[in-house]
């Protein structure tokens, strides 16, 4: 059986900031190795994520990217407004992660806990 | 084995840090101190307007410090981005705070200075050379003569060439971050990779250490293949995961980092713990591109604003909100359509106003924070137009209301609050033709200014 488990009981950063007045970057930092690897190996982290969470279409995500020597994976998409233009509502794009707080990663039960 | 060590005392000039943090860096012997001024990320105002986004006290007072300590030492500093923006009035800005310290310390010394403005009409001759980067507009003639200020990411060369001249202190306008962390290595024939590895992880001071801050200092010694960062505050550490994150930080892919003629290659990066608090990085590239390319930054000049604030906390009205908004909007249309060009926006703060249309989970909160926020092409009409919303909004009368004496809680007075000129970036991009910029050279304090 499949558990979700809560993209905030693996990562210890969440983060969104403007990489360029043009893009919006995430990064999602794991609190251990174990927790980089359950997410790799689940496979959730693609354009097509970010693009169901940010309601965009997956043209706007420009790379999804796994960094193990941070355990971390990063995604970068375009922003709908160039920041500080008149009508952007987060000049740093430092407040633009929240949706990222509801992922939740696919794990197999182990057999133990499915018997008890 | 040779090696070249860097004293990093703070994130942006400005932001200050603690001095016996400072003191502490400075027992290393640092062969420079290096210093970034700046950032595009406070938005287009400060690059558009020549002003500042740090304040005048705080980059004096973190100055009064280095100067000083480096004049002492005998050993150069080198300040990247001058002003934030690190237009020519940056520049003018930041100068003006050293002389100043210089006669107040009696300090003397040679200060070159170096412009990164690129020249409208070498732009402008040079269009077809020009590539917008990312999704904006191909640049035109009329987007170079709209922008006020319009200057170019500078690479190590003429910070090197100041060097070279014997500049004591070094005052460049916009520059590549790591530029001024990694110049006096790449003069001396240090690989450029690990140095300008260096000043990326250098720039941002301790912000990637532990727990981090972009207020405290830290230090990096490059040798023969790698360098060794650590915080000489010892209630700070580099981790592994510290430095290894630090890359990710504001960039769009971590393996590869463009900057002016080449990038950094951090695919065989290795981090290692040499020792608690300490990191060793090694492996990274340079790669020179084919063809050398400079990054433009520029903004322009949009109009003048007008904002005023309002709480709404009648359930009824928050739940007509939206139509409410858009009805207030075409009478405003209506009322003035004889204005060209204005924009106005509502921010519902409470509803998805700090997401807007990516804002995945819109539902109201009993309360809401209002906007009215109007650009128009004159702070008068920008005044009009706000005060004719503020006050239609105020009164309107809307289905189902039962609060007829006003809709709004306005909690100033006056209302309306003038914000002065908006500005946008309208240039974001790369540029392949050589832009030469010439350090200049000048003596401060001591004989010459007697």
């Amino acid at each position: 059986m499949v558990k979700q488990i809560p993209i905030t009981d693996l990562a210890v950063v969440i983060r969104s900031k403007n990489s360029g007045p043009l893009e919006l970057t995430f990064d999602i930092i794991f609190k251990d190795q174990q927790s980089f690897d359950l997410a790799v190996a689940s496979g959730i982290f693609s354009p097509a994520l970010f693009a169901d969470l940010y309601k965009i279409p997956e043209s706007r995500v420009l790379s999804v990217v796994e960094y193990a020597p941070a355990r971390a994976i990063k995604a970068t998409i375009l922003r709908n407004t160039v920041a500080g233009s008149v009508g952007d509502t987060d000049v740093y794009g430092a407040q633009q992660h929240a949706p990222l707080l509801a992922i939740t990663v696919p794990m197999e039960g182990d057999e133990d806990a499915d018997q008890g | 084995m040779r090696k070249l060590t860097v004293l990093s005392p703070t994130a942006i000039l400005g932001y200050g840090f603690p001095k016996e943090s400072f003191e502490r860096g400075l027992q290393h012997n640092p062969d420079v101190i290096a210093v970034d001024a700046g950032s595009v990320d406070p938005g287009p105002y400060y690059l558009g307007a020549g002003v500042s986004f740090t304040d005048k006290a705080a980059v004096k007072r973190d100055l009064e410090i280095i100067l000083p300590a480096a004049r002492k030492r005998n050993i150069p500093v080198l300040i990247g981005s001058a002003g934030g923006a690190g237009a020519k009035p940056h520049l003018e800005w930041t100068e003006e705070i050293i002389k100043e310290i210089a006669a107040e310390q009696d300090l003397a010394f040679k200060l070159a200075l170096i412009a990164a403005d690129v020249d409208e009409e070498l732009l402008l001759d040079n269009l077809e050379s020009t590539e917008p980067l990312g999704p904006i507009a191909p640049l035109n003639k009329e987007t170079v003569q709209q922008t006020s200020n319009i200057v170019a990411q500078m690479g190590v060369e003429p910070i090197v060439a100041a060097l070279d001249a014997g500049a004591d202190v070094v005052l460049a306008g916009r520059a590549y971050d790591p530029t001024v962390f990694a110049a006096e290595a790449v003069r001396r024939g240090f690989d450029p990779g690990p140095a300008l590895h260096m000043g990326k992880i250098l720039e941002c001071a301790a912000i990637a250490a532990e727990p981090g801050s972009g207020r405290d200092c830290m230090v990096g010694i490059l040798d023969g293949d790698g360098f060794e960062i650590f915080p000489p505050n010892p209630q700070r550490q580099c981790t592994i995961k510290s430095v290894a994150a630090h890359s990710l930080y504001e960039k769009s892919n971590p393996w590869l980092l463009p900057g002016p003629g080449g990038s950094l290659d951090l695919q065989d990066t290795i981090y290692e713990q040499v020792e608690p608090g300490r990191v060793r990085v090694t492996g990274t590239r340079y790669v020179a591109d084919k063809h050398y390319r400079l990054k433009l930054e520029g903004a322009r000049l949009v109009g003048y604003r007008t904002l005023a604030i309002a709480g709404i906390r009648d359930p009824l009205m928050i739940k007509e909100l939206r139509s409410i908004l858009d009805a207030v909007s075409d009478s405003v249309r209506e009322n003035f359509e004889s204005v060209p060009d204005y924009k106005l926006n509502f921010l519902c703060y409470g509803l998805d106003g700090v997401m807007k249309e990516l804002e995945p989970t819109p539902q109201p909160g009993h309360e809401v924070g209002l906007i009215i926020d109007v650009v128009a092409g004159t702070q008068d009409d920008a005044n009009t137009i706000c005060s004719y919303c503020r006050s239609t909004l105020l009164h309107y009368g809307y289905p189902g209301r039962v609060s007829t004496a006003g809709n709004l809680a306005l909690p100033y007075s006056p209302s309306d609050l003038k914000a002065g000129p908006v500005y946008e970036f309208s240039v974001h991009h790369l540029l392949a033709v050589p832009v030469e910029f010439r350090p200049l050279i000048q003596e401060v304090g001591g004989k010459s200014d007697g």
